[in-house]
């Protein structure tokens, strides 16, 4: 016989704010052709900072938090619509649609570049060019198909998630170090940078790791641009060829640059590829 | 003094240290991390690389999280990872990472220090595996109270002939059991037996309590049909307990359908509980409050007030418990009172107690919030086939 009190109606996905769920921005110049940043596990939209300067001279620069992660609304998590990309596809959509925006020229990162593989695939005529930065439709050592992992190394990336659990935790609290040698990492630099709720991060990290959307390359049918590092531990460089052979008329650059994030190690070469890319497709 | 050599500091300090460029290739390593890896100096130094050092799972984790971050950040700590060793052997340890800055303010290379964390990854995985446990038991409390919960409820409601019912049982709060009851029942001479009331409080007591009153005001409705005697009934039961700790008392709507030719009649006896609505197929809504009655169980000699009334074909008759009648439709305003109840009602008209049962839960749905158990249902009389 307590009396409850009751609040309005919880967030739908139908009427939610896609500039509120996925914590959207926009850089660059406003007159300038849409180009959409989109972050790959383990990260968020800081993970653009040394490029979005270059880009935002010609382009109007959409960066956004994929659900979970960063300033993504904790509310909007939902176990079931993520647990496939196909629920992060329906979001990137979501943006395009609720934004009003067109012709738009999709950059995603490692996971975000299948994301936008399946976004591009369900619904080509809002992009104008895709651009896939190291990206991997498969992580896992099929017949004939090297991803470069097998079932056994995910699940143990998986338990180090686990074991990071406490790691993660604790550094929800860190100090933002004064940076003089590099002022564009200074104050900006917020108290979310790179972290995740660890049980969100774990889900990410599954379905981005055990997702295998080679059989949907070949249903992009949008102008496409590969960009991939020299050396990349995590997509190696006979993965991004794949990738480039199973999209027909794509086009392959691989960067002097090692590691999974060229946008960080090779910002400026990076940046070029994807401008050049956009300039191509006006 | 003691004098301690810098170089040798470096060399057998008791933690890892690795000096590796930007790309990650190692330009310095220590004896000490050496002699955890189970390398030679040459078979590390400009051939692998620092990942080159982990396993797998954490080639992935660097990779995607520890080296973006710290080249962001231009430091990371105390991250967990595990070395893979020559032999094969798996070493965890904590890894704290700096980049240092050359003289023209370009990053140059990058600092790192590694402790064993043998030790304390065990103490760690016995926090996680606690926390496992917590969260299992949780579930299984959770389960245990949810199937307790189910028990003093009936498993189906029957229905009278031509009549159709439902009901609906909102548990508030999914760690303890709630007090709100109800039951729907056959009576000799083709008259039918219902309740639903509210025990003050939750938990054990009132779920006690709460099968008490369903089983008293079952037996006590079997051997006479006068509402307000079987609630006279159970308020002996209850008040019997009135100075124990675990004496709880409850409002109560119960009522006898008889069957009339052109459709039924209820004789309803309260106390304290809300009025019961009726609702006529033309919209129009009759509350049939028993204003005057008293709490159950609470008082020596409770006032237990009697109502008779009359239901015909499409008609539908709802009760509830208060739950419903305290709730806020929105944080600005006023109280879902019996107004904004009795306005919500009339717009479901025509109805049947299913589908008037139905909206009440998605009105519910549609509440953030709810503190208290919510206990529902509702009775219609089908209009005859033509």
């Amino acid at each position: 016989m307590a009396s409850f009190r009751i609040s309005g109606r919880g967030c739908n996905n139908a009427g939610m704010d896609v500039r509120v769920r996925n914590n959207v921005t926009f850089t660059g110049r406003d007159d300038g052709p849409v180009v959409m940043l989109a972050h790959g596990f383990g990260c968020d939209q800081n993970m653009w900072r040394l490029v979005t300067g270059a880009l935002g001279e010609q382009s109007r620069v959409l960066l956004f938090d994929h659900v979970g992660a960063g300033g993504s609304d904790p509310a909007a998590w939902d176990p079931d619509r993520y647990a496939t990309l196909d629920g992060y596809a329906r979001d990137v959509l979501a943006i395009c649609r609720d934004l009003d925006l067109h012709d738009v020229i999709f950059v995603g990162h490692s996971v975000s570049a299948m994301i936008g593989v399946l976004a591009a695939a369900e619904q080509p005529g809002l992009f104008a060019g895709l651009v896939l930065l190291a990206p991997s439709p498969s992580f896992i050592d099929d017949d004939g198909y090297r991803g470069g992992f097998t079932r056994e190394d995910i699940n143990e990336l998986l338990e180090s998630l686990d074991s990071n659990y406490l790691g993660w935790s604790a550094t929800m609290a860190p100090v933002i170090m004064g940076n003089p040698e590099r002022p564009e990492l200074g104050q900006e630099l917020t108290a979310s940078f790179c972290r995740a709720d660890p049980a969100i991060a774990k889900a990410f990290a599954r379905v981005t790791f055990l997702s295998d959307h080679r059989a949907d390359l070949p249903r992009v049918k949008v102008p496409t641009l590969v960009i991939q590092s020299a050396v990349d531990a995590i997509a190696p460089p006979e993965v991004g060829a794949y990738v480039h052979d199973r999209i027909a008329g794509s086009r392959l650059v691989t960067l002097d640059a090692t590691g999974h994030c060229p946008q960080l190690s090779a910002p400026q070469a990076t940046a070029r590829a994807i401008a050049d890319f956009v300039a191509d497709c006006r | 003094m003691l004098e301690d050599s810098i170089d040798d500091l470096y060399d057998s300090a008791p933690c890892g240290n690795v000096s590796t460029l930007l790309d990650g290739t190692i330009a310095k390593i220590n004896a000490t991390l050496l002699g955890w890896l189970g390398y030679t100096r040459e078979e590390v130094v400009g051939r692998l690389r620092f990942s080159d050092l982990l396993t797998v799972g954490g080639k992935l984790f660097h990779e995607t999280h520890f080296a973006p971050t710290l080249q962001m950040q231009g430091e990371i700590n105390g991250v967990a990872l595990d070395l893979r060793r020559a032999d094969g052997s798996r070493l965890p340890v904590l890894v704290t990472s700096a980049v240092k800055n050359g003289t023209d303010g370009q990053p140059q290379l990058i600092r790192t220090i590694l402790f064993d964390a043998r030790e304390r990854r065990a103490y760690e995985r016995e926090l996680l595996n606690a926390r496992r446990e917590a969260d299992a038991e949780r579930e299984r409390l959770r389960g245990l109270i949810a199937g307790l919960q189910h028990s003093l409820l009936p498993d189906t409601l029957p229905a009278p002939p031509r009549m159709r019912t439902s009901a609906y049982y909102h548990m508030a709060s999914a760690d303890r059991v709630g007090g709100d009851f109800y039951d729907l029942f056959p009576l000799a001479a083709d008259r039918w037996g219902f309740f639903l009331g509210d025990v003050c409080g939750k938990g054990l007591a009132a779920a006690a309590t709460t099968s008490a009153a369903r089983h008293t005001l079952r037996t006590a409705t079997a051997y006479d049909p006068d509402p307000a005697a079987a609630l006279a009934h159970l308020n002996t039961v209850l008040y019997q307990d009135h100075l124990s700790p675990s004496h709880r008392h409850c409002t109560v709507v119960l009522g006898i359908l008889t069957p009339t030719p052109t459709g039924c009649s209820i004789t309803i006896a309260g106390g304290g509980h809300p009025a019961p609505m009726l609702l006529h197929a033309d919209g129009t809504l009759e509350p049939q409050p028993v204003t005057g009655g008293t709490i159950i169980g609470g008082l020596r000699s409770p006032r237990i007030v009697t109502r008779t009334f009359s239901m015909a074909p499409g008609d539908t008759l709802i009760l509830y418990s208060d739950g419903l009648l305290e709730a806020h439709p929105d944080l600005d305003a006023d109280r879902y009172d019996e107004q904004g109840l009795q306005t919500f009602l009339t717009r479901l008209a025509p109805t049947t107690a299913p589908a008037a049962v139905t909206a009440l839960r998605e009105l519910l749905a549609g509440f953030e919030r709810i503190e208290d158990d919510v206990a529902l249902m509702a009775l219609s009389l089908d209009e005859p086939l033509t």
